[in-house]
């Protein structure tokens, strides 16, 4: 959950000309600032300079223990806790325990990718300030916050609309 | 390279896209919707009515009894299990794929999904007979021992598989809808409204560091809904498969019921979104008579692999050298149930034979028709595979005929005043396309290159 921040943001009406910008953005040293776009522009990620998510290892490793727990769950209430004989097959039947593992892999693996997601993307938030309400529309930012290296207001500015910037607002808190 | 026709039709810009989609949301019902919603919420009362009737009185009030003691409930259950497989292949299978024309219909298939299980898992629930102990079916402490429950039937199978698939759909679908009640959010002009939306959409904010975390989570959440909606059909035809009843238990169970779900799926597809068409105008745009056309191919094409099942079925039944299964598909064909095994067999195999014509394909009237067939024939391929394998097994003297009573029509009818109530008032409260997913497709088939 990010603390909000000061920033400027640069705001643009076409997808090209932001990837355009946010590549030179990248290439000019800034590190910490992001893209705010209506939909996943193809190609910012890498003009932004983010890295691969890491969102699949945390659906492997919830799967895993989705799949061990389930077949644990069941050979315990099997086999253990109260062994009945069902028809003579064998009190840990592994064939007719597959099809639950299987459900509960699955839904380990879902449950904790999405709500590895949802962390990793600080959401909920309550009543986020927002810099534009298009934004989830048709237009497009660049934003840049004052934790930026060598940030200064000024500096940002002038950056912003030397790239092409339609509009350049300050935000005292995003 | 071919051309391929675009998937958007006009020349929309980003801000038109946004406007079409929301419109609904953010206008008075016509006079249409209201009808229609009226007529679906009074089917929804009487079905609560028959509901609450049959569980005051007794599960007697259903024909289902010695020998045929699974009916109505089941058959019901199953085929609207079925049809929401063609929401997840759509929104799973087909993102996979990278098939782009999925993203102007992946929102409604998804949310004929979620409702479609919602309205079939009540089945299950009512055909216990004591639906008030329903809770047994999970593995909870408990004590009486504890005594748990039996983890070799396939009918706890079953629980889990609609509960898994119930909770996965709805998340899905949860998740492909969080930039777009942000996006509501952010035009709203109402206090409340804005505020709902505002909680809807989590605080959403589209970053590119969210759209990376997001884009992964969907992909991740396709791969495991792909496998999880062939599961869940296959465990739904293990209740049949795994019991020794001639005509049930078969190997071909599980690919023939995955193959009939997404065939009753995508006619359930088609006949909703010519509806759509007609109610929204403007959605002509984003759901084209190409996508139409694409879907029709689908049911055409599993509608020629349910119809080789059916054949198979038949000379599997011949070729084993088993009496008792000859007999049970000879019994299917010309016993006293012909009538059935032919509506299922003219309505699924003959009738969608006629979208090898183009035009038919491309026609909108035409292909409701079909779909409501289609609807019609795969409801009564579940009522062949229950009723007749059960009415006749092996013991002459155990034969008898299904009791279908009133309540039985009450019931199986009423339902679809759920599913179509849930429907109609989604179509007016969520965006009915997926407003950040058809934007980059936006100059597909156009000139300006494309994504």
């Amino acid at each position: 959950m990010a603390k909000r921040q000061s920033g400027v943001a640069g705001i643009w009406s076409d997808d090209e000309k932001i990837l355009e910008a946010a590549a030179k953005m990248r290439d000019a040293g800034y590190k910490k600032f992001d893209a705010i776009t209506p939909f996943p522009v193809h190609g910012m990620e890498e003009a932004v300079g983010i890295k691969r998510s890491g969102i699949p290892y945390v659906t492997f490793v919830a799967g895993v223990t989705g799949c061990c727990l389930g077949l644990y769950m069941q050979y315990w209430m099997s086999a253990v806790s109260w062994p009945i004989n069902v028809g003579g097959k064998p009190m840990f039947s592994i064939p007719a325990f597959i099809p639950v593992t299987f459900e509960i892999t699955i839904l380990f693996a879902a449950l904790f990718s999405v709500g590895a997601m949802f962390f990793l993307n600080g959401l909920p938030k309550v009543d986020p300030p927002i810099i534009d309400p298009d934004l989830t529309s048709h237009k497009f930012a660049l934003w840049v916050p004052d934790d930026e290296v060598g940030y200064s207001v000024e500096k940002v500015e002038a950056f912003l609309k030397e790239l092409g910037a339609e509009e350049v607002k300050r935000m005292a808190e995003y | 390279m071919m051309d391929r026709n675009p998937l958007i039709l006009g020349d929309k810009t980003y801000k038109d896209i946004t406007d079409d989609i929301c419109e609904p949301l953010e206008t008075v019902p016509g006079k249409q919707w209201m009808m229609m919603f009226f007529s679906a919420k009074s089917l929804l009362l009487f079905y609560l009515a028959s509901v609450a009737t049959i569980l005051f009185t007794g599960m007697g009030l259903m024909g289902t009894n010695h020998p045929v003691a699974w009916g109505t409930d089941i058959v019901t259950f199953v085929f609207w299990i079925g049809i929401g497989h063609a929401g997840t292949l759509i929104s799973a299978v087909l993102y996979l794929f990278r098939q782009k024309w999925r993203t102007s219909v992946a929102r409604s298939a998804e949310a004929m999904t979620v409702f479609a299980v919602m309205t079939a898992g009540i089945f299950p629930l009512i055909h216990t007979g004591r639906p008030w102990l329903d809770f047994w079916l999970l593995p909870y402490p408990n004590q009486r021992g504890p005594l748990w429950v039996n983890f070799r039937s396939p009918l706890l199978w079953d629980v889990f598989a609609v509960s898994t698939y119930a909770t996965v759909s709805i998340v899905f679908w949860y998740v492909g809808l969080v930039p777009d009640f942000a996006t509501v959010r952010d035009r709203a002009k109402n206090k409340i409204r804005k505020k709902v939306y505002g909680i809807l959409s989590l605080g959403w904010r589209g970053s590119t560091r969210n759209w990376s975390h997001y884009e992964m989570v969907y992909l991740l959440l396709a791969g495991l809904a792909t496998p999880l909606v062939l599961s869940v059909h296959t465990i739904v035809s293990f209740d049949f498969a795994v019991a020794s009843l001639p005509g049930w238990h078969t190997t071909i169970f599980p690919p023939y019921f995955v193959a009939g779900a997404i065939f009753s799926g995508f006619g359930m597809v088609v006949t909703l979104l010519t509806l759509v068409r007609i109610g929204f105008p403007k959605f002509k745009d984003y759901i084209t008579i190409d996508h139409m056309e694409v879907m029709n191919k689908i049911i055409m094409c599993t509608g020629l692999l349910v119809g080789y099942a059916y054949c198979s079925e038949l000379f599997i039944a011949w070729y084993s050298g088993v009496k008792y299964e000859q007999y049970a598909f000879i019994n299917r064909a010309l016993g006293p149930y012909w009538w059935s095994y032919w509506i299922m067999f003219s309505c699924n195999v003959f009738i969608p034979q006629i979208f090898w014509f183009r035009a038919a394909r491309r026609s909108i009237p035409i292909m409701f028709v079909i779909s409501i067939f289609v609807n019609i024939g795969m409801w009564f391929e579940r009522f062949v595979i229950t009723v007749t394998s059960l009415h006749r097994d092996f013991l002459p003297s155990n034969w008898g005929m299904y009791d279908w009573s009133i309540y039985d029509a009450a019931i199986l009818f009423g339902s679809f005043g759920m599913f179509l109530t849930l429907f109609l008032l989604y179509l007016r409260a969520f965006p009915a396309i997926s407003i950040a997913e058809v934007k980059p497709v936006l100059y597909v088939g156009k000139k300006k290159g494309g994504h």
